[in-house]
């Protein structure tokens, strides 16, 4: 965690030799790459970045699972297997405290999206400057190049994680009270069936069901754009240390070097309970997901 | 134009310091008090600590949520304001009749 701190903190101080405005800094790094489709851009824009790491790192991860379940081993399991075990069973005996009833379908999708968003968050912990340096490597210009490591603070990528779990819970509901009796207890569930009752109760649980989807997203969202920004913002204060340990006159090069070495270690500390944050918010949203399902399965 | 976006920034710091401030003030009351109650129920029965310690994480994260996403909406007010093109953009015109 330190090295991340490390990290951040001398892409700061390359960012002050090249003389970047601190919010010209953070409006860089909150800018995705954006891909145009149609006539200039008539029809759509699709953030490149978050695509290809949400759909790359969950290819990565179902190929690790799927290597390691061919070899599965009954007996002494490999130090992989004992850990990917240890994931399943911790999902499964989650999942079986809420859900009440076959785990065939619920189970699988909650470690599915908990193994995926955690290593969607789990992105946040790559130094800022990686792409903008792989770049300048390779004789691009990082300038005008944008792109974010976190999908999971694209609010696009938790919108749609969420309107997935929202129809989910609409299949759910319907294959298991039928088409009537779902729409029944839309219009019947909260106050009780009356027929001048019906607005009131359609409009409440209509209030419910986008206030689940829009929680569901904006809680993912906020955490990890939030733990993203605090990162520019340490980074930017090492900016501003490189900035004095360029300038002339001892006292302001201690104070540039004082702040270089707060920027290192607020870094740390930051990544430290970032990983906390990180694996609270892949399994919040994972066991809400199953709350939520368990929720339209049970009758009134 | 100095005069509209001055007025802009110490608006927009006073409206970040009561985002900031009043959201840590309801999670803090809140893990405050949902720390107390398992504190004390961890002391009546410590064979459920661990049970309790799961939840009380879950809820952690979920009373913490409301005042992260609140930072990070002022942050982004503080550190890449997007009505401050705006602003600038209107000064000019008007400064340019």
């Amino acid at each position: 965690m330190a090295v991340i701190g490390l990290t951040n903190a001398l892409a700061g101080l390359m960012k002050a030799a090249a003389g970047a405005s601190p919010s010209e800094y953070v409006q860089h790094h909150l800018t995705h790459n954006k891909v145009s489709v149609g006539d200039s851009g008539s029809f759509w824009h699709v953030h490149l970045d978050s695509l290809v790491m949400s759909i790359g790192l969950g290819v990565l991860t179902m190929l690790l699972f799927w290597l390691v379940a061919r070899r599965a081993t009954a007996g002494v399991p490999g130090k992989v297997q004992a850990f990917i075990e240890i994931v399943i069973e911790f999902i499964d005996n989650q999942v079986k405290d809420v859900f009440h009833g076959s785990r065939k379908v619920v189970a699988p999708l909650a470690l599915t999206i908990f193994v995926w968003v955690l290593m969607m968050n789990a992105m946040d912990f790559i130094p800022l400057e990686l792409m903008g340096s792989l770049v300048n490597l390779f004789g691009g210009d990082s300038h005008h190049f944008y792109w974010r490591l976190v999908p999971t603070a694209d609010i696009n990528i938790t919108l749609a994680m969420s309107l997935t779990v929202f129809l989910l819970m609409i299949g759910f509901a319907l294959s298991a009270k039928g088409v009537g009796g779902f729409g029944h207890e839309l219009i019947s569930a909260p106050f009780g069936d009356k027929v001048f009752l019906w607005p009131i109760n359609l409009a409440m649980n209509a209030v419910e069901y986008a206030s689940k989807v829009a929680s569901l997203a904006l809680r993912l969202f906020g955490n990890m754009y939030a733990g993203e920004l605090v990162f520019m913002l340490i980074a930017l204060l090492a900016t501003a240390g490189g900035h004095f340990l360029l300038a002339e006159g001892l006292m302001v090069k201690a104070g540039g070097a004082l702040a270089y070495l707060g920027a290192v270690l607020a870094g740390a500390g930051w990544a430290i309970f970032h990983v906390l944050i990180v694996l609270l918010q892949a399994f919040i949203f994972m066991i809400l997901t199953t709350v939520y399902l368990s929720m339209s399965v049970e009758h009134h | 134009m100095e005069q509209i976006i001055g007025a802009l920034q110490g608006n927009m710091a006073i409206a970040i310091g009561i985002i900031i401030g009043l959201g840590a003030l309801g999670a803090c009351l809140g893990i405050a008090l949902m720390a107390s109650k398992f504190l004390e129920s961890t002391a009546r029965q410590p064979e459920l600590a661990p049970m309790l310690q799961g939840k009380m994480f879950l809820l952690a994260g979920l009373i913490d949520a409301p005042f992260i996403i609140g930072l990070a909406v002022a942050l982004l007010f503080a550190f890449a304001n997007p009505q401050i093109g705006e602003v600038t953009k209107a000064a000019q015109t008007q400064s340019a009749q």
